[in-house]
Formats: C-alpha cells, structure tokens, sequence
C-alpha cells in the first residue's frame, strides 16, 4: 500500500497548477500594451522577412539605375511623385540601388541575427550556469570566474576584439558574417549562465526538489523536469532583450564595416557606407536607422510585456 | 566597513589576471606568422628567425604569458607596429578625450534622467509620465551612431547658420590651437616615468587644462565640441537612468515609512526629496557604474561618427591595419578602467548602505 501510494506521487506531475500559470502569464501578457505592440511590430516584420522577394520592388544586390542615377530622394507616383520619374520608395542608393529594397531584405539579415546569436547565447550560457549551480566546487568557481572576465570587458568592445581574431579566419565561401555572429552570442553567455545558475542554486534547495531527490530521481531528471522549467521565466524575458541587444550590436559592427559585408544589404552597414550622406541624402540615412529603431524597440516592448507577465510581483 | 573593502580588494585579482589573459589568449590566436604580419613585405627566413628569437616566440605559451605579464607589471604595454611608438603612449594621448567624452554622457544622462524619472513617478500616469516612457522607451532602441549622425544633419545642416548651430566633428575649432602641455605650463618638464604620465594625461584633458590654466576661450569651444558627441552617447544611458528612478521611487513611495513621514504631516516635497530620494537612489549608483562600461563601448561608436582623437576610433583603425599591440592594449586598459569604476561603486555602495557590508 506504502509503496504504492510513493509510485502514484512520483508520477504525478504537478500539471494543473504549472499550466494555468502559463495561461495565466500568456493572457497578461496579451493584455499588456507593449506586449501587444511588440508582437504586431515583429509580426510584420517577420512578414516583410519571409516575403521580401515579393514585398520588394528591386532585386537589392543587383539592381542598378538604368540611368546610372544616384542618391536622388524616394519617389511615389500615388504621393504626388511625377509619372515620368521611375518610383523608388526609399531613394536610390550611392551605388544606383534601390533602398527600399535593401531595407526590406536587411530585415531577413537582422532578425536572423537577432534570433541565432541570443539561441547560441542561452543554449551554451544554459550549460555553463547548470552545470556549475549543479556541481558546484571548483568547476562552478573556475565558470563563473571566467564570466566575471567576460563582464569585465565591455561588450561592444569584447565583440569588437573578437571579430578583429575571427576576422582571419575567414576564407572565402564563408559568409563575413560569422565573427560578428559569434562575437555578440559569446559576449552575451555570461548574462544566462549567471541567470541559470542563480536559478539552480535557489530552486535546488527548495522542498520539491528534496521531495524528487527522496523519490530516487536522478540529478538529470531534476535539472531537466525541475530546475530548467523554473528558470525559464528569467531566459525568457533576458532572452527577449537580448534579440534587441544583438540586432543593435550587429548594426554597430556593421557601421564599423566589422560585420556584414557590402553588398549584402544590412541596416548598419547601410549606414556606415552612407554616413557622409547625412550632408546631400539624408534619406539613406533615415530609412535604414528607422528600420534598426523599431525592430529593436519591438523586441525591448515584448521583452518589458513579458517581465510583467511573468513576474506578478512587478503589476502595478 | 575594513573588511568589505580587503574582500572586494582580493576578489578582484583573480578578474585582473584573467582579463590580461584573455587579452593575451585573443590575440595570440590570431592566425598567420606575426613575424609576416610585423615585417611585411621584408619578412625573410633569417629576418623571421632573428625576429622570434628577439621576441621570445619560440618559448613555451606559459613563460610568454609570464613574461607578457612581467613587461605590464613594468607598466610597458608594447609598442604600436604601424606606427613604431609605445601604446602607452598613444593612450595618454588619446584616452583624456575618451573619458572626457564619457563623463560628458554621463552628465548628460544623470542631470535630465533623474529629474525626468522623478517627475514621471510623482506625476504617475499622467501624460507627462507616459511621454517619459515612451521616450525612454525610444532612447534604448536607437543605436548610438545614427542618433549621431541624425544630431549631425540637424545641428551641423538644418541648423547651419543660426545662432543654434553646434559643431558636428573635431575636438577643437580650426581657428583654436590646442592648450600647451601642462608640463611647460608649471616649468615640470625635469619628470620622469610615472607622473610625467599623469601630467601628460592631464594635459592632454582639453577641458581640464584649460580650466587650470584659465584659458576660457579654449574650454569654451572644447565644451561645445562635446555636446553632441555626449548626447549621442548619453542617450541610452539617460533613458536607463530614468525609467529605473521612476520605478524605484514608485516602489519606495508605497512603503510603510513614507506613509509614516505623511502621517507625521511633513510636506510632499520633504517625503519626495528627503525620505524616498535617499533609498530610490541607491539601485542608481550600481546602474551608473554599469552603464559607464557600456558608454566606454559606445565610445567607439561616438567617436567614429563624430571623427574624435579617442580610443574608439583609433582601435577600430587598429584592428583594420593589424595592429596588434595597440588592440592589446587598449583593450587591457579600457577592461582595467572598467572593472576600476565597478569597484568604486560597489564601495560607495557600501558606503551608502550598511546593509551591504554586513552580508
């Protein structure tokens, strides 16, 4: 009968309550303004993504001005634009590119970005901060030891090193994008491993985790069923800022000519090979930036949606 | 108060001697010979030879590390390929602007942020709060170098030839020559070695050379240089600065003390200033000093766009032309600077608040 009853407790997951929390943080989260904005924003902007070739006017790399035209400002027939001028939404680029083109298609380059850095930034931060929250001992010291020296550096600088080693290693067949991709995930590992194992050390020492650990399940089963799934409320929100923190630190090194590589549309190097325009074509200028600032501040507005949703704490 | 600050004291040597390792494992892995990279063109085998022996290349990683630790402990941060001068040279030269640049920004984030967050969480919900959040909102999304740019189109282009105009690049004007070295200035030019350094640094520190040898003019048009290069980059930074005074006041001013100070019948001026203030501002300190690190970075970008003699600029220079040293470096000091700055806040930190000392 005793032993029964341990076998019924043991698989009995705590179900119920753990969902309608999800249900719970999904239908604040829905209700909260900035999440709703954010999620229309990156709506569409995963629409102007996925079909740029459709939503674009001109092939971005290829295309030229047949009249060898440069720089000239956007030109839209329906907003009073003579017919006899071709129609540019954005303007022509200083190589006779069509901008709005560009801009539409950088949109695949930064989210892309966005997406992969902060994956390779949680998956391997994951790691490190369970594995050193779990073992403890000098691995835990020598980890987290060597994500103080991470932090120490700052991050733009620390990518901008990186990209500088990688930068040789580049052959050719090898997108030039790499170094900066791996540069801003790696800059940003410290920020989940210290997250994941702050989450370990309180939620190991918690009564259910004892209860688990009493019921013979193994360190795994508890890292994976117990600990993970409660820090996952802390990956998510940091998770989400950090899609915005790497689209702007690619566009930085981009600006810098240190990531993605003309003629390959990207929004910062769009405008760091246009930045004396500021002066004769400021619209190559304002487009790309545009474009950084509201995919940036959609994910900032999820990311701040989210931390109220899930952090009850934080409703006012 | 003693023992905090010996703790905080020896946990930073094992971050000190990681940075110089990280510093030195970046750039010892770069690839190719440094001997081809150092030489060039003029590279030959006897040449490479002669070269690795002079720099110890062929020793074990370990002693090299060891002895590339000795040579800073000399305070000897090698010399610049391209330009066959001691880096520590060039940063005498060119952090003053980098760090004048930086506490510009800072300046400029805290003297509008925390008024900004404190009028928005006094003023909760009203219009005046949501434009601040917006704003702030806005201010965390915009990258530093476009901001610039956009600042450069409107105050250098839009604004040309009004009384408005600011300019948009240098550090001086043309018709201003640059304040001489604080070294002839004090008849000190018999230093050596160290202080020598520091004089230097400090001549090189536009604004405070000019403000030590009264030249009014000089500090007037350098401060003037400075605004749009500190706005760009404060930024980010003020809007950090004022969402995080607005939220921390509205959690203090819920407390039960504040209800008391209102009990008591004090004026809402005094519970504002007096009694929330003084624990709304404590998470501040912690985020300023972080924030400087982030400003340090964004430097790179502000001088970049504003063409400053700073770090920033010269470093990503250095990194196109191979430059390995002066990477070195500069990133070794730029880290030091950093982690220095962290620890004067967890101090003043503790400082402020005794609870901190006690754990």
């Amino acid at each position: 009968m005793q032993s029964i009853d341990i076998e019924i407790l043991a698989h009995e997951e705590p179900q119920p309550a753990a969902a309608s929390l999800w249900r719970d943080a999904l239908r604040n989260f829905l209700h909260n303004r900035s999440g709703q904005l954010g999620l229309a924003i990156v709506g569409v902007l995963l629409i102007v993504a996925i079909f740029a070739p459709i939503i674009a006017t001109h092939d971005p790399i290829e295309f030229r001005d047949p009249n060898n035209l440069i720089r000239t400002p956007p030109c839209v027939h329906l907003l009073g634009c003579p017919k006899d001028q071709p129609e540019y939404i954005f303007g022509l680029d200083g190589n006779g590119r069509d901008l709005f083109s560009r801009v539409v298609y950088a949109a695949r380059v930064s989210l892309f970005i966005g997406l992969s850095t902060v994956t390779f930034a949680i998956v391997i931060g994951t790691l490190l901060g369970a594995v050193a929250g779990t073992t403890g001992g000098w691995l835990e010291n020598v980890i987290m030891r060597f994500m103080d020296v991470l932090l120490a550096f700052p991050s733009l600088l620390l990518a901008i090193a990186l990209v500088a080693v990688l930068r040789p290693f580049i052959v050719t067949g090898l997108s030039p994008l790499l170094p900066a991709l791996f540069a801003i995930g790696f800059v940003s590992i410290p920020v989940y491993a210290r997250i994941v194992r702050a989450s370990v050390l309180t939620i190991k020492e918690q009564d259910f985790v004892a209860a688990d650990r009493a019921l013979g399940a193994s360190r795994t089963r508890i890292l994976f069923h117990r600990i993970l799934p409660n820090s996952l409320t802390p990956l998510i929100v940091q998770g989400t800022l950090g899609i915005a923190t790497g689209i702007l630190d690619a566009a930085a090194l981009g600006f810098l000519g240190l990531g993605q590589q003309p003629p390959h549309p990207e929004w910062g190097t769009m405008l760091g090979t246009e930045r004396n325009s500021v002066f004769n074509a400021p619209h190559l200028l304002i487009f790309p930036g545009l474009a950084i600032v509201i995919t940036v501040l959609a994910f900032n507005l999820i990311g701040d949606g989210l931390r109220d949703a899930l952090d009850p704490r934080l409703n006012r | 108060m003693g023992r905090f600050l010996l703790r905080r004291l020896v946990l930073i040597i094992p971050v000190l001697i990681g940075i110089i390792f990280v510093t030195f494992v970046l750039v010892h892995s770069i690839p190719g010979d440094p001997c081809q990279a150092m030489l060039g063109e003029r590279a030959t085998p006897e040449k490479c030879a002669a070269f690795r022996d002079r720099y110890g290349l062929n020793d074990n990683i370990l002693v090299q590390f060891a002895r590339y630790v000795g040579t800073l402990a000399s305070g000897d941060l090698g010399s610049s390929i391209k330009f066959s001068r001691p880096v520590g040279d060039i940063l005498l030269e060119r952090l003053p602007m980098t760090l004048e640049l930086t506490v510009g920004a800072m300046i400029f984030a805290v003297v509008i942020g925390i008024p900004l967050g404190i009028t928005s969480a006094y003023k909760h919900k009203s219009p005046i709060d949501a434009a601040t959040m917006v704003g702030a909102n806005l201010g965390v999304s915009m990258p530093i170098f476009w901001l610039g740019l956009l600042l450069i189109g409107f105050f250098g282009v839009t604004l040309h030839d009004t009384p408005f105009q600011l300019p948009t690049g240098s550090r001086l004007s043309t018709s201003i020559s640059s304040p001489p070295s604080l070294a002839v200035a004090w008849h000190l030019q018999s230093l050596t070695g160290f202080p020598k350094g520091v004089l230097t640094f400090f001549s090189n520190t536009v604004t405070f050379n000019a403000l030590v040898t009264g030249r009014w003019n000089v500090l007037g048009d350098a401060l003037k240089h400075l605004i749009l290069p500190s706005i760009a980059l404060g930024t980010i930074p003020l809007a950090i600065i004022a969402r995080l005074t607005r939220s921390n006041l509205l959690d203090v001013m819920g407390l039960d003390y504040i209800r008391t100070a209102r009990a008591k019948g004090l004026g809402e001026r005094t519970v504002v200033f007096r009694h929330a203030m003084r624990n709304a501002m404590l998470p501040l300190v912690t985020i300023i000093g972080l924030q400087f690190g982030g400003l340090l970075g964004g430097a790179v970008l502000t001088e970049s766009v504003f063409g400053l003699p700073g770090v920033g600029k010269f470093l990503v220079d250095s990194i196109f032309a191979r430059d390995y040293p002066v990477v070195q470096g500069f990133t070794l000091v730029i880290a030091l600077i950093f982690v220095t700055v962290n620890l004067i806040v967890d101090i003043s930190y503790a400082y402020l608040d005794p609870r901190v000392r006690l754990t």
